[in-house]
């Protein structure tokens, strides 16, 4: 896989968009020249990745000076590296525990899920917000 | 958010016709099943045989109103899962939760004596 593709997308911060940026990520996935594995459990993935971590930027990001939520979605070497910009105030990735499916919680799922999906994943803090790093590599 | 609501005797079924039961619209299924629990109805079968996609907040919604149903003494059961949706579910260990029937027929059937 030597192709090589870059998209910076910048949405409003509302959850109406989720799908648009869901569907985004299918597409890219469906249309890899060289991709071995099953494509369509590919874009499920992306999908979901991409879901999950503009719905944490857009719950994490309450100033109301932050109205847009920036994602890159970078393919290059066989890596997949997604990076979702909040402007928020940030949360510990570390303190964040797995769901016990004994206590029924009906949130912290998101991050689990992601992590569970991507090979890498980072939150760090930048000047005024903070991005959530994702790496995959792709076979 | 797009749903049909059939009572079939004291079972209500609830159908999502959503392509996606996600962050934007699971709060609003939430909110349409707490309304069901205050009318006393506390066993439900919903189907998603629409729902292509669902993500943790969905399966959130999903796990409240089980909650609420369990702890009225009644059921909620799931029907129709697509297999992504599925697999969310085994991702999650929550098809250990939940009973999730092929069809809402099998799922409704299963609450006769």
């Amino acid at each position: 896989m030597s192709e090589r593709i870059e998209l910076d997308i910048t949405l409003p911060k509302e959850t109406r968009y989720l799908g648009l940026v869901g569907q985004i990520g299918e597409s890219m996935a469906r249309s890899l020249e060289r991709f071995s594995g099953d494509r369509e459990e590919l874009a499920y993935h992306i999908n979901l990745v991409l879901t999950e971590a503009m719905a944490n930027a857009i719950q994490h990001a309450k100033e109301p000076s932050s109205t847009e939520v920036r994602i890159t979605i970078t393919l290059m070497h066989h890596k997949l590296i997604i990076k979702v910009f909040d402007q928020g105030q940030g949360f510990d990735l570390c303190t964040l525990a797995p769901p016990d499916a004994s206590c029924l919680q009906e949130h912290g799922r998101g991050i689990f899920i992601i992590q569970t999906i991507m090979d890498r994943v980072i939150y760090r803090k930048l000047k005024g917000g903070h991005v959530l790093e994702m790496e995959k590599t792709l076979h | 958010m797009n749903i049909q609501i059939n009572e079939q005797g004291n079972i209500v079924l609830i159908s999502v016709v959503e392509e996606r039961l996600d962050a934007h619209n699971s709060t609003d299924l939430k909110t349409r099943l707490l309304s069901l629990f205050e009318d006393g109805k506390n066993n439900m079968v919903i189907n998603l045989e629409e729902v292509r996609f669902v993500d943790s907040s969905g399966l959130g919604a999903l796990v409240s109103g089980f909650k609420n149903a369990s702890a009225r003494n009644g059921s909620l059961k799931l029907a129709g899962l697509q297999p992504q949706v599925q697999s969310m579910f085994e991702l999650t260990r929550l098809h250990r939760v939940f009973e999730i029937f092929p069809t809402s027929e099998d799922a409704l059937a299963s609450f006769q004596p």
